[in-house]
């Protein structure tokens, strides 16, 4: 029998990891990740899990601790948030080019300077060619569901890469919704028994981590990370559904909503998908061929279903809650727009900043959008390429 | 636990010759006398820099026992999660060996950018020994100060000049800071000196808890010395009371080589290019600095040290 219970997105973050129970959660509290930390802490204080909880001095131990837990021949998890993922950036690299299937849970807060605590997706974008599968849920339900398939699409035998599963800084990490929790046994089946590919632990078989490859094998050591990041959306796929048949909740790798006939449409990461679903509701009433499309896997980036799903769209918005600075709009934004460019038929783009450092977005901002979208299809094209909403003068 | 070596040298090589450190490197001497020393099987962790780059060049490994380099500064958080991991499995059952952990640095990757990740994992109380090759700079990418350069001593970031002497700032006491944590065994050691080294090898492996060696590791492109006098410095070190060896078992000091005769620190610093301008009549002040140094070193550590337990040289 399915659990209903009411928990925050760090709640379900924490919930997950204890019915997976690692090996070892390696973690470092930092805002608004903390009571993930201090749940699991407390589940390991009760005696509720056997895993081994290491409360180490930094983000940056936190992830070298799990490379080194992983590559021993354990199934480690952490989480973090903003600084604390900056922080780790120099070991995501290696966590995945070691190929350790670590998990890690990001509530996405907004990076340095000037300090912000709140949501917005600069610290994950900031870690996109790291190497990581990157997985953006937007809601409670789905920060404890795509946890618990993480762990599959790591350590499924085609990939063996590292998972991001991210969501968003307080709106999703602090906020309590509703959320079905699976028998406590089904999770533990469901993700199985560990079985590590040439563990440090193997004293029989001794193994050398991490050697220095120079210019006669490095290039090869990458192209096969790429195909492992290929491999990844068959396996997520694959994964969903086996876990759709367990939950009877489906999920895909970019998700349509509303869009078969829609003219204009929307799309986004993470939470604010909700409120644009909501609004796109409103405009339908209205007359207006409204849509909205999720990009749930954000790396591997799922070109092939973005450029059929938005090809028949007039306009598209692509709402990039981080900035890239490089004065050309939003990574998301233009990662869009690169997924077009062999395509015969495109919509017009417009690249949508909003929300930077928890900015709150609502139906209005979400209309403000679509107005934009009407207005570039009565010109045929997008006033400027970035629209930056809800920023003050 | 006497050392012996009949016994030591009839082990097989866990760390095989063909790797690409220099003629006479001190560390490669190190790596052997740590991995004859150990009796359990051992997980090593190893921090960026010359003995991770000089032994496992892809596809090769010098490496017989189990080996993992993450980065530069985080060889101890690396090991404390093997090691954690280790106990998860063996709670489990999925593994029944009783295996010994040992993290490796450079002075670089533990006095400097590592210290944080080392003084984490000693707070931490993980079951794993520490081993720092101290060669008092960077080097695998030339010879920049660290902050582990001798005062006085030429690094390429501290040249000599119209104005520059030399470094101008003490080395950091990393063997004492690391002591401050109260973690049960902590030593120093040097390969000229290689009984009392794999002694203390022993010791550390044998230690509940962290354990910790600062093993002082001539270094032949950077001393500017010739490949083979690297043991005869490294003893020099020992014989001028430069690098004491000493252990700090739960607190208690102990001198575990006393010189018979104090050697006179030129002896050690003449055989040496970074130490060579000191030398000179006009540096008379600098020298003297050091030397006085030295033997305030030397003799707080005397003071220190539990005087019946002190031992005279082998």
């Amino acid at each position: 029998m399915a659990i209903r219970v009411a928990y925050t997105g760090n709640g379900a973050c924490a919930q997950a990891m204890r019915q997976v129970e690692p090996h070892m959660v390696a973690a470092y509290p930092i805002t608004p990740q903390t009571e993930v930390v201090e749940e699991f802490a407390q589940f390991a204080a009760d005696g509720k899990v056997k895993t081994k909880f290491l409360p180490v001095e930094s983000e940056h131990s936190a992830m070298s601790a799990c490379i080194g837990g992983a590559a021993a021949g354990g199934r480690v998890m952490t989480t973090t948030a903003s600084q604390g993922l900056a922080y780790m950036w120099e070991m995501l690299f290696v966590a995945s080019g070691l190929r350790l299937p670590i998990v890690m849970g990001v509530a996405n807060r907004a990076l340095s300077a000037p300090i912000n605590i709140h949501g917005d997706h600069s610290d994950a974008m900031g870690a996109r060619d790291s190497g990581w599968v990157q997985l953006y849920c937007k809601t409670v339900q789905e920060v404890y569901d795509t946890l618990i398939q993480a762990v599959r699409i790591a350590e499924h035998g085609d990939v063996h890469l590292p998972v991001m599963v991210c969501y968003d800084g307080f709106s999703v990490s602090h906020s309590l919704m509703d959320l079905e929790m699976l028998p406590e046994g089904q999770v533990k089946d469901f993700v199985g028994r560990f079985t590590p590919r040439h563990p440090l632990l193997d004293i029989a078989n001794p193994v050398t981590y991490g050697p220095l490859a120079l210019y006669d094998f490095y290039f090869e050591y990458k192209r096969q990370q790429v195909e492992a990041m290929a491999n990844a959306l068959d396996a997520i796929n694959e994964v969903a559904e086996e876990f759709a048949s367990l939950s009877g909740r489906r999920y895909s790798a970019v998700e349509h909503y509303r869009l078969d006939d829609a003219e204009l449409a929307l799309v986004s990461l993470g939470s604010t998908a909700s409120t644009i679903e909501y609004t796109v509701d409103r405009l339908r009433d209205e007359g207006i061929a409204a849509g909205a499309l999720r990009i749930r896997t954000f790396r591997p980036f799922p070109q092939d279903a973005i450029r059929e799903a938005l090809s028949p769209v007039k306009a598209v918005a692509v709402m990039d809650r981080a900035e890239s600075l490089s004065g050309w709009g939003g990574p998301v934004g233009i990662e869009a727009k690169a997924a077009f460019y062999e395509t015969e038929t495109r919509p017009l783009l417009l690249d949508v900043v909003y929300g930077l450092g928890g900015r709150d977005v609502g139906i209005d901002g979400i209309r403000e959008v679509f107005s934009e979208l009407k207005k570039a299809t009565d010109n045929g094209k997008v006033p400027e390429p970035v629209y930056y909403l809800g920023l003050r003068d | 636990m006497a050392v012996n070596l009949k016994k030591f040298t009839n082990k097989p090589e866990l760390f095989t010759s063909g790797h690409r450190l220099c003629a006479g490197c001190g560390i490669a001497t190190i790596v052997r006398q740590v991995l004859m020393a150990v009796e359990n099987p051992v997980v090593i962790s190893n921090a960026t820099g010359c003995l991770e780059v000089g032994s496992t060049i892809y596809p090769y490994t010098s490496w017989k026992v189990p080996w993992i380099h993450s980065a530069f500064e985080n060889s101890a958080a690396t090991i404390s999660g093997v090691e954690t991991v280790y106990e998860a499995l063996k709670e489990e059952g999925s593994v029944t060996e009783d295996i010994r952990f040992i993290a490796i640095g450079g002075d670089g990757g533990t006095y400097d950018i590592g210290l944080q990740a080392l003084s984490g994992a000693l707070e931490r109380g993980h079951n794993f020994t520490y081993i720092c090759y101290d060669n008092e700079a960077y080097m695998n990418t030339g010879m920049q100060r660290s902050s582990a350069s001798a005062y006085g001593s030429w690094t390429t970031t501290t040249p000599l000049g119209k104005i520059g002497k030399g470094k101008a700032i003490r080395k950091k006491p990393l063997t004492d800071i690391v002591a401050a944590h109260r973690i049960p065994y902590v030593a120093q050691a040097a390969p000229g000196h290689w009984r009392d080294l794999m002694n203390k090898v022993q010791k550390a492996l044998a230690t509940e808890g962290p354990s910790f060696l600062n093993i002082l590791q001539p270094c032949v492109p950077g001393w500017r010395i010739e490949p083979y006098v690297s043991m005869k410095v490294a003893k020099l070190a020992v014989e001028t009371c430069y690098w004491p060896l000493y252990e700090v078992e739960n607190g208690v000091y102990r001198v575990t080589v006393k010189p018979k005769e104090k050697k006179p620190l030129t002896e050690y610093l003449e055989l040496q290019g970074r130490f060579r301008h000191l030398l000179a009549e006009e540096q008379r002040p600098l020298l003297d600095e050091l030397h006085a140094e030295v033997d305030t070193a030397w003799e707080e550590l005397l003071a220190k040290s539990s005087p019946a337990e002190t031992k005279t040289a082998e």
